[in-house]
């Protein structure tokens, strides 16, 4: 398929791997964090880490939209869900996140009216089919998929649309970022960073890494070669003692980013003073609402949720894992307690969670070379 | 400064996965407090509903072998039997409808067990309120379907269920075929060394399927490639006899459950070459946008053969013979190492698992 193909191309990245392999230092053990879940999916798909050296080590970080949901936001989810006048709208992977007492599929199984949609204009669409309805769409992600649930937002209230509400998960990259580099276990020489955030917020939010924390970080594309040289871009920062923010996605990443799409977020949306995380707690500053010119949208207010905060289960390691602290592997009860069929952890839920891309994709003895 | 593997962590990792492995190859459990669309979608909760509460129950040592149809013995004539429900929405969809489906769903289900599909059985639940052209319209669908694949509709029954407790109509057939002699299939035949061909480009079925449906307001040019398999199987017989270990049609969870089942069956590792999988341009196209693996699509008329590595090249020169399996292609062959797994050699150079598909991407295809 063109446009796809070329970034697929085995035999540039034969070529890729013996620069990387030409580049490390022997000796010396590289560890570098992708930060978005859909690296670590490319990566888990096409067995990029088959074409590393042994001593370059990627850890799946936390940018996964799924699996940051704490348990309670499902809870609530499911609340409203199972009220008789909601249609409840979702991506698909939601749908098998478990909350404190199951999971937006049983509540359908159970009688919810709860549908999976491709995008938020979906859920629009069916309100409009429904005007007798309340449908309620569960919005999550990172700033990549905010802007489209805020053009929703706005295009409903234009149109009058008097039944639809948002249930709003939105969440921001910088500050989970803060948070793990503050965090003492943490041992990272650099980022993959998120490419298609950046296509929103542009490369600039991410020169904080560089400059408090001194590590680099290189904006990356989802196809295996963008990976794949991301990483020898993060490398060559590092064995040339150079740190910065690097663009490796100039073909979509602005370093400013898209102004009209951080103008629509900053009309819709305003940040919660804190927002909770699976795994890695309460972070300040970290979550969207809808702004009070929307509120009338907000199914946070037109619903009475429950709201409990519900404590990650003993047994999941999900916050080690997101931190990169441990590898999916490690966790105690993966793969035998915890599966992509019966997940205790939403790492194992989405595809794009480290545990599922894992176990999906990845659970077999490597042959690497050792360097 | 190669082959040497770091000790320690790997070993460690290993250790968990054999761990995985074991847990993974206990009898499955059925614990679910009720059923979900999961049940249905030929993934890992149909695999506990089967095998942890159907065919325990059952007790019957042909059900329990889990093939396409079960195979009886009656005076010395070998005879095969199986049974399908058609539940598809849209009722017709570009390349055909639920009443072709119907017919090649029950014969292919006899062909890829060895067996010349011979009767047929037909039983119509219809909904209050069915429109008389749309069930005329079916019926001359099954009864040409029926003529073409060469099977007699011998028995048959109807029922009429009120209004919104069926999508139009359901359709449930049932077929009988006559074992062919030269047919030595068993799904834990395969043997280090076979290869494994697909009859043509997958995935066809489940996209035409999902964008007949409209909700994802894409359009591209893909047809269902619902027809008979039969005349396949023979030319695979023929050309293979008994180097033709085993054939699965790849219908619901696509060629990914048949590899995976398989692999599990004979306890042998499978590898299959990413590149070498014929799968339509549209087809990957729409797929790479859904977010899906064509791999894990449905097929209404593609088969999956497993053939000893002497007689693959003539097996595959006799398919590519049959209209309609042109494009047939050898995607992978048999390993030893790690039984039980299917390995696939990405395109772009790497290796990873397919694994059994969990959840319900596409339901109701079929």
């Amino acid at each position: 398929m063109k446009f796809v193909d070329e970034y697929r191309d085995a035999e540039l990245g034969r070529a890729l791997s013996a620069q990387i392999l030409a580049t490390v230092e022997s000796g010396r053990h590289y560890k570098v964090m992708e930060v978005c879940g859909g690296h670590t999916h490319t990566i888990y798909k096409y067995g990029v880490d088959d074409l590393l050296p042994a001593n370059v080590e990627l850890v799946h970080g936390p940018g996964c939209p799924v699996c940051v949901i704490p348990m309670g936001r499902v809870d609530d989810a499911i609340s409203v869900a199972r009220r008789p006048e909601v249609i409840f709208t979702c991506f698909g992977d939601m749908m098998r996140v478990p909350g404190s007492s199951g999971t937006l599929l049983e509540a359908k199984a159970e009688g919810a009216d709860v549908r999976m949609v491709y995008s938020p204009l979906d859920a629009l669409r069916i309100a409009r089919q429904n005007p007798d309805r309340d449908i309620v769409f569960f919005a999550i992600g990172f700033e990549t998929t905010a802007p489209s649930t805020a053009l929703t937002l706005k295009r409903a209230k234009a149109e009058g649309i008097r039944n639809f509400f948002c249930l709003c998960n939105h969440v921001t990259i910088v500050p989970p970022l803060r948070a793990l580099l503050e965090s003492p276990d943490l041992r990272l020489d650099g980022f993959i960073g998120p490419g298609h955030v950046s296509t929103v917020v542009g490369a600039r939010p991410f020169e904080f890494i560089p400059k408090d924390y001194g590590k680099p970080v290189v904006i990356a594309g989802f196809e295996p070669l963008d990976v794949l040289q991301s990483v020898h871009m993060v490398l060559r920062q590092l064995v040339e003692d150079r740190c910065e923010v690097e663009n490796q996605y100039t073909r979509v990443v602005p370093y400013d980013g898209n102004p009209r799409a951080l103008e629509v977020l900053a009309e819709v949306f305003e940040l919660r003073p804190h927002f909770e995380w699976r795994g890695l707690g309460f972070i300040s500053q970290s979550g969207l609402r809808l702004s009070p010119a929307y509120s009338e949208l907000d199914a946070e207010l037109r619903y009475p949720v429950p709201g409990i905060r519900v404590a990650d289960p003993k047994a999941c390691q999900c916050g080690e894992v997101l931190k990169g602290v441990i590898k999916p592997w490690e966790c105690k009860v993966f793969g035998t307690a915890c599966t992509p069929e019966r997940p205790i952890g939403t790492c194992m839920v989405s595809s794009e969670g480290a545990c599922a891309a894992y176990y999906n994709y990845g659970r077999f003895a490597r042959e690497r070379e050792v360097v | 400064m190669t082959g040497i593997r770091e000790m320690g962590a790997d070993a460690r990792e290993q250790q968990v996965l054999d761990r995985i492995e074991t847990a993974r190859s206990r009898p499955i459990r059925f614990r679910d407090a009720q059923i979900t669309m999961a049940h249905g979608a030929g993934g890992k909760a149909t695999r506990s509903l089967i095998e942890g509460l159907l065919a325990p129950a059952f007790a019957s040592e042909t059900l329990s072998q889990l093939a396409d149809a079960g195979m009886v013995t009656i005076d010395g004539l070998g005879l095969a039997l199986t049974t399908d429900s058609f539940v598809v929405t849209p009722l017709r969809f570009p390349g055909g409808s639920i009443g072709e489906l119907a017919v090649n769903g029950t014969v292919n289900d006899l062909a890829v067990a060895g067996a010349r599909p011979v009767a047929l059985t037909l039983s119509l639940v219809l909904e209050e309120g069915l429109s008389s052209d749309v069930l005329r319209q079916e019926v001359e669908a099954i009864a040409r379907a029926a003529r073409e694949a060469g099977v007699e509709i011998v028995a048959g029954d109807t029922k009429v269920v009120e209004r919104g407790h069926a999508d139009g109509m359901y359709i449930c057939t049932t077929g009988l075929g006559r074992l062919d002699p030269r047919a030595r299939l068993s799904p834990t035949g395969l043997r280090p060394g076979d290869r494994v061909i697909v009859s043509g480009p997958i995935g066809e079925h489940g996209v035409a399927i999902m964008l007949a449906r409209g909700e994802f307001e894409l359009d591209a040019p893909v047809e269902s490639d619902t027809c008979s398999l039969w005349p396949a199987v023979e030319a695979l017989l023929e050309a293979a006899g008994p180097g033709l270990r085993c054939l699965r049609d790849a219908t619901r969870g696509g060629v990914a459950s048949v590899l995976n089942e398989l692999a599990r069956a004979s306890g042998v590792a499978l590898l299959v070459r990413e590149a070498a999988v014929p799968v339509h341009p549209a087809v990957t196209g729409a797929c790479e946008i859904l977010g899906i693996d064509p791999m894990y699509v449905a097929n209404e008329g593609k088969l999956v053969a497993f053939v000893a590595a002497d007689n693959a090249a003539a097996a595959l020169d006799a398919l590519r013979a049959v209209p309609g399996c042109e494009a047939a292609a050898e995607i992978g062959e048999v390993r030893t190492e790690p039984p039980g797994m299917v390995l696939v050699e990405t395109s772009f150079g790497g290796k990873r698992v397919m694994d059994l598909l969990v959840g319900d991407p596409l339901p109701r295809i079929c």
